[in-house]
């Protein structure tokens, strides 16, 4: 009898080996005579335990991590295809409290299923909400999506529903849906996750959003920096077209839609949505004014539906479990869950997905276990390099997208990373400023120049020239960036500026009256 | 590792005229001139402006835009390091001080032997395993002075 293992082919074990494990056990079973299949998933969001061995038993799939090249052959003696004992055994995985302890609706397959097999994925429940989609009218669809509260997951946070509400409105023999996978904010990986570890998700949220809003043409704009992301939704692109889930003819529905990859090339602005847009038509990735709206006139001039990796690979579960279900996990006006990405200096990095409401200090205490190093926790960035810095003292912040609000952050893309006591908090604001001026895309004034004078006065204040002055006209500069900037880019840099200095003012060299700009 | 194509005129052409029926085709050509030749040639803007029925000014402006598009083709192995928060917060600057003493290059460099272009990446999704670096389309995560010796020490090999 063939025994199955699971052995993730996500960047994220890739980068600790798990390519030379799974050689290496393919190679070690053979020799043996074993009859093995090693099947290659997503992964788990386990990160401090890849590479991830998992082998399929009559009770489950057992774990053993992290392994090592050195460890394949006492695996194999423990025995491993029986889940035989072995230090580094682990359990039954799904019964690790790290995964225990989520609620996982968008990431329910990540980490299990084969990301390359589409009968693996409709096994797994795939293509349900497709078919339920296509048994209602285009515009239930839509309010399915408004009552599921469902928020955009790229860090706006707005209603992905009104959205394609607004597209469905629309008169056009020609709409298109953009998917931004332009994941650029340092501490997020769960868009990449997903792209790699069940892209078919992906693919049928966005087929759902074509025939609710009558488009019929799609594009996942995927960042270079992605290789294996690109690599993964081309292989499912081309397997779902051939199962007919693509075309001029969607599962012989009658609807059209087809979609394609295109890389971008290195600009984090891109992730802005018109930014996006600008990229995609194959022009400089500058910033669009609003209105018009992408919705009225977006790709190509043509109304758009452009939505988050996140939202639309969420849209599935909605349609298949329905929008009460989804709805009624989370807090306030954040409903359903957020896929929380836990990194930096962190014992347990990975993906977390819960409802909303969760605190910080839950999540990077107890969840991630602190620091990698033992050191104590310093401060957290929440929301990428556009969001703000989060002392100690604001950890019983809850994650909702108003409670950040209040407390002048923002929970962006979910990212959390953590820093330890040595952490440099003016460092850290200069950076900020030094990241928004390399990577403006230049139309407006705020962003564009706002950005380098800010990396100078941040110089001078940390050289103790004038202090006092300098801080001030730091706050006036984060104040213009804030209200006059084009897009989130200069908009938001100055969220890690000022918390750095409103939170940790003693790196700075001064203690500053604490700001009520941020108003 | 790889070879580039050295630059040609009519295999740029070819290029050009495989992807220029896609709409919005500036990123994908320029992609593929970069993939063949290892950068994108200041010979090849005119082409593709044309083929595109832009300004070469409006092509200067895209090209050098993105921070992917190189004006001269890299050494035989790229190392990008990730500088961004989350690998700052795991001791990625001293790692980056390190490959860039160990390489006698500051990044964005070329070391003189033209094997080993060092570059700053900002960020590259593995954040949950930080410090994370790519050699070549190869990634690396939970760096540490000893993986990332050996890590150059590949790249210079």
């Amino acid at each position: 009898m063939t025994t199955r293992i699971f052995i993730s082919r996500d960047s994220g074990a890739l980068c600790v080996g798990a390519e030379e494990v799974a050689t290496a056990l393919a190679k070690a079973a053979g020799l043996r005579g074993l009859a093995v299949d090693i099947v290659r998933t997503g992964s788990r969001g386990l990160y401090w335990l890849e590479p991830l061995v998992e082998v399929a038993t009559s009770d489950g799939r057992i774990g053993y991590g992290p392994v090592a090249v050195g460890d394949v052959e006492s695996l194999l003696d423990a025995p491993l295809l029986e889940g035989g004992e072995h230090p580094l055994r682990l359990g039954l995985v799904e019964d690790l409290p790290w995964l225990k302890r989520q609620t996982r609706l968008t990431f329910a397959r990540c980490g299990i299923v084969d990301p390359r097999s589409l009968p693996d994925y409709r096994a797994h429940g795939g293509y349900q909400g497709l078919e339920k989609a296509l048994a209602m009218a285009p515009e239930a669809i839509v309010e399915e999506v408004v009552n599921s509260g469902l928020r955009g997951r790229g860090g706006a946070g707005f209603p992905t529903g009104i959205k394609w509400r607004t597209v469905a409105k629309t008169v056009n023999p020609q709409k298109y849906i953009v998917c931004n996978a332009d994941e650029g904010d340092s501490g997020t990986f769960a868009d990449r996750m997903i792209m790699e570890g069940d892209p078919f998700v992906l693919i049928e949220g966005m087929t759902i959003a074509g025939i609710a809003t009558g488009a019929s043409y799609g594009y996942v704009y995927i960042r270079s920096e992605y290789p294996h992301a690109i690599e993964a939704m081309e292989i499912a692109i081309k397997a779902v077209r051939e199962g007919g889930m693509l075309g001029p003819n969607v599962a012989g529905s009658g609807h059209a839609y087809d979609m394609e990859v295109r890389a971008g090339a290195g600009a984090y602005v891109c992730g802005e949505e018109t930014s996006l847009l600008e990229s995609l038509e194959g022009r400089r990735g500058e910033v669009r004014a609003k209105p018009p709206l992408p919705a009225h006139i977006g790709l190509f001039g043509k109304p758009t539906v452009i939505n988050n990796v996140l939202s639309l690979a969420t849209v599935p579960f909605i349609m298949s479990e329905g929008a009460a279900i989804y709805r009624d996990y989370g807090m306030g006006r954040s409903r359903g869950t957020m896929p929380i990405q836990l990194a930096g200096n962190i014992k347990h990095g990975g993906l977390f997905e819960t409802a909303f409401g969760i605190t910080l200090g839950e999540l990077v205490d107890d969840i991630g276990g602190g620091t990698r190093n033992g050191r104590p926790v310093r401060a957290v960035q929440v929301g990428g390099p556009l969001g703000a810095y989060f002392p100690r003292s604001l950890f019983d912040t809850p994650f909702d997208y108003e409670a950040f609000t209040a407390a002048d952050g923002l929970i962006g893309h979910g990212g959390v990373v953590v820093f330890d006591d040595t952490v440099d908090m003016a460092k850290q604001a200069r950076f900020a400023m030094e990241f928004c001026a390399i990577e403006s895309c230049g139309k407006c004034t705020p962003c564009r120049i706002g950005s380098a004078r800010g990396v100078e006065v941040i110089d001078r204040i940390m050289a103790d020239t004038d202090r006092a002055a300098n801080i001030t006209v730091l706050e006036d500069l984060c104040n213009t960036m804030k209200f006059g900037s084009l897009c989130a880019l200069g908009g938001f840099t100055p969220y890690p500026v000022m918390s750095a200095l409103t939170h940790f003012p003693e790196d700075f060299g001064a203690t500053p009256k604490r700001l009520q700009a941020a108003e | 590792m790889r070879r580039y194509e050295a630059w040609s005129v009519p295999r740029a052409a070819e290029i050009i005229a495989r992807e220029k029926h896609r709409p919005g085709a500036a990123l994908p050509i320029l992609h593929a001139i970069q993939e063949t030749f290892g950068c994108v040639p200041e010979a090849a803007v005119p082409m593709v402006a044309e083929a595109l029925n832009l300004s070469r000014a409006e092509m200067h402006g895209t090209v050098t835009f993105y921070h992917d598009f190189r004006k001269s083709p890299p050494g035989r192995r790229v190392l990008k390091l990730c500088r961004a928060e989350s690998c700052q917060a795991a001791g990625g600057d001293a790692l980056a001080a390190r490959a860039e003493e160990k390489l006698g290059v500051e990044m964005g460099e070329t070391t003189a032997d033209a094997r080993v272009t060092l570059e700053a990446v900002y960020c590259l999704g593995l954040c949950h395993s930080s410090p994370a670096a790519m050699l070549d389309g190869h990634v690396f995560g939970m760096l540490d002075e000893r993986k990332l010796d050996a890590l150059v020490k590949e790249a210079q090999a």
